[in-house]
């Protein structure tokens, strides 16, 4: 499988605080890749640095072209959709709205309008709800609609800060079902950062922990969710 | 009764020009969170190049679009050369520039078309409106013009693209760059559109007030307590707020005793205060709570 993702030796910044000290990971095409850790170990920040929203040092490539020192809109023209911690609903807009959103930098307004009425089918719920204000939508709800609103840029590559944080375990595993299947039949890479270790590696077949900015362990996601160590020191179940 | 309906309706029409400095002022409002304390000087400006195109024997409306054109560019690029670096500097800095720019364009005119009061044409006349007493042509057309102009912006913010960008990036302006929208460029779009804007108002209460470098100081007033009333995050309610304002100003001169002509203006500040003390959202405007 050919690279599609390659970070290499990646050095954040918050001010004077260093909060990555160099990280080097790589991603596959059609892959689904997580990145673990506990709080404040960097995972954040490495999304963040990959779309240029916190300065950084270090190699960023996609498909083989550096994505340093671009700015973070033109990034998402690389097909690079990033759905950020918080969802970053757009609140006081419709979900119709949102939705076209995330394809404005789009031209094809038929693969548009054919793209939302997709995202309708996958998501039902949005479509019910697709007049009201974003805003009124429940937590769960509202991360499906960031999902989706990623989804209309028909990217390449999904990054995901935490889809799990403050939903039910319910709403979660049918979150988690929708992204698998957005992995293989629309064969879009995802790069997912995750608190919740044992969902994460169930889904994904690729898998980093970090700690403290660094890159501790790496390997297949089968193989590190069925290693009873490292479960225990880095993941913590 | 008469007295009555005449005042009003001149109040809708003033009314419609507040209504257009209040809008122009939440928009920059809504880009920037800083108030362009400049907006009135920016239209006087705007106002003295149409009377200047004019002069030089252009026609009125031909004039008139020259003039939009050229306060939109020369909106953009007051943002573009003296709020873009500002952007992450304090409150005062900020405010330091838009008293700058306001004493720079108010100098600049004076210097240029000198302080003397101009006449200014109106393309609608000053005859009775439809043969009534009630309001004249040039009322009538001010009135319908601004009309025209929120449609056309209503339009604009819901149904094309760059509107709903524009929009995208004045609420949530992270999320709007990680879906590709280049919100610097939609806060110098937002200056060009204000700047337009305020150019129209300025030439259609002209005729009114007369040319000279000081005549919007008092119309940016009202457009203040326009904005304020309304709620400076609803271009909707800032509308409503020039409106009302202007009906109020008409009637508080006429009615009540003593206030006459000369006393209008404190109302507007006093109406300012009042809606800041009691409703500070304004009738239309969220609250915005911040975690401190």
């Amino acid at each position: 499988m050919t690279t599609l993702l390659n970070v290499k030796d990646l050095r954040a910044y918050y001010g004077q605080v260093q909060a990555l000290h160099g990280l080097s990971f790589s991603l596959s095409e059609g892959s689904l890749t997580t990145l673990l850790g506990a709080n404040g170990a960097g995972k954040t920040t490495t999304l963040r640095a990959i779309c240029n929203m916190v300065r950084s040092t270090g190699g960023i490539e996609f498909d083989g072209k550096p994505l340093n020192n671009r700015s973070t809109e033109s990034i998402v023209r690389f097909g690079i959709a990033h759905v950020p911690q918080g969802r970053g609903t757009f609140t006081t807009m419709t979900v119709e709205e949102n939705l076209q959103l995330g394809a404005i930098t789009r031209k094809d307004s038929a693969g548009i309008i054919s793209d939302i009425e997709r995202m309708y089918a996958h998501f039902p719920v949005l479509k019910q709800r697709h007049t009201q204000q974003a805003g009124t939508l429940s937590g769960g709800e509202q991360q499906m609609l960031a999902v989706a609103r990623a989804l209309m840029l028909r990217p390449r590559l999904m990054l995901l800060d935490e889809p799990s944080f403050g939903l039910a375990p319910l709403v979660v595993r049918d979150l988690f079902g929708i992204l698998g299947k957005i992995n293989r039949e629309d064969k879009v890479s995802i790069l997912v950062v995750e608190q919740n270790a044992q969902l994460a590696l169930e889904l994904a077949d690729q898998a980093y922990v970090i700690e403290t900015g660094r890159i501790v362990m790496s390997g297949n996601a089968k193989d590190i969710a069925n290693n009873e160590e490292i479960r225990k020191s880095y993941l913590g179940y | 009764m008469e007295l009555f309906t005449n005042q009003v309706l001149a109040g809708i029409a003033t009314g419609a020009i507040y209504a257009c400095m209040a809008l122009a002022v939440v928009m920059i409002y809504q880009a920037i969170d800083h108030l362009n304390f400049a907006q009135g000087e920016m239209a006087m400006f705007s106002t003295f190049i149409s009377w200047q195109l004019m002069q030089w024997g252009i026609p009125y409306w031909a004039a008139f679009v020259i003039t939009l054109a050229l306060s939109f560019v020369g909106g953009i690029a007051i943002e573009r050369i003296l709020f873009k670096p500002l952007a992450k500097a304090p409150v005062l800095t900020n405010v330091a520039g838009f008293i700058a720019l306001f004493a720079i364009i108010n100098s600049s005119a004076g210097l240029i078309w000198d302080f003397t009061i101009k006449q200014y044409p109106t393309p609608f006349g000053s005859s009775p409106f439809l043969g009534s007493q009630l309001i004249s042509t040039h009322q009538a057309g001010m009135i319908g013009v601004t009309v025209l102009l929120l449609l056309g912006l209503y339009f604009f913010f819901q149904y094309t693209k760059i509107g709903l960008a524009m929009r995208a990036a004045a609420s949530v302006p992270e999320s709007a760059r990680l879906v590709g929208i280049n919100t610097s460029w939609m806060i110098a779009l937002g200056w060009g559109m204000a700047s337009a804007i305020g150019a129209i108002a300025g030439m259609l209460i002209a005729p009114v007030v007369f040319l000279e470098p000081n005549m919007m100081g008092g119309v940016l007033i009202y457009g203040f307590a326009a904005a304020v009333l309304g709620g400076l995050t609803s271009p909707f309610g800032a509308v409503v707020g020039g409106f009302l304002v202007g009906v109020f100003e008409n009637l508080a001169g006429t009615y009540i005793p003593g206030v006459g002509n000369e006393l209008k203006l404190p109302i507007a500040l006093a109406l300012i205060i009042s809606v800041l003390v009691v409703k500070p959202a304004g009738l239309f405007g969220r609250q915005i709570v911040k975690r401190v």
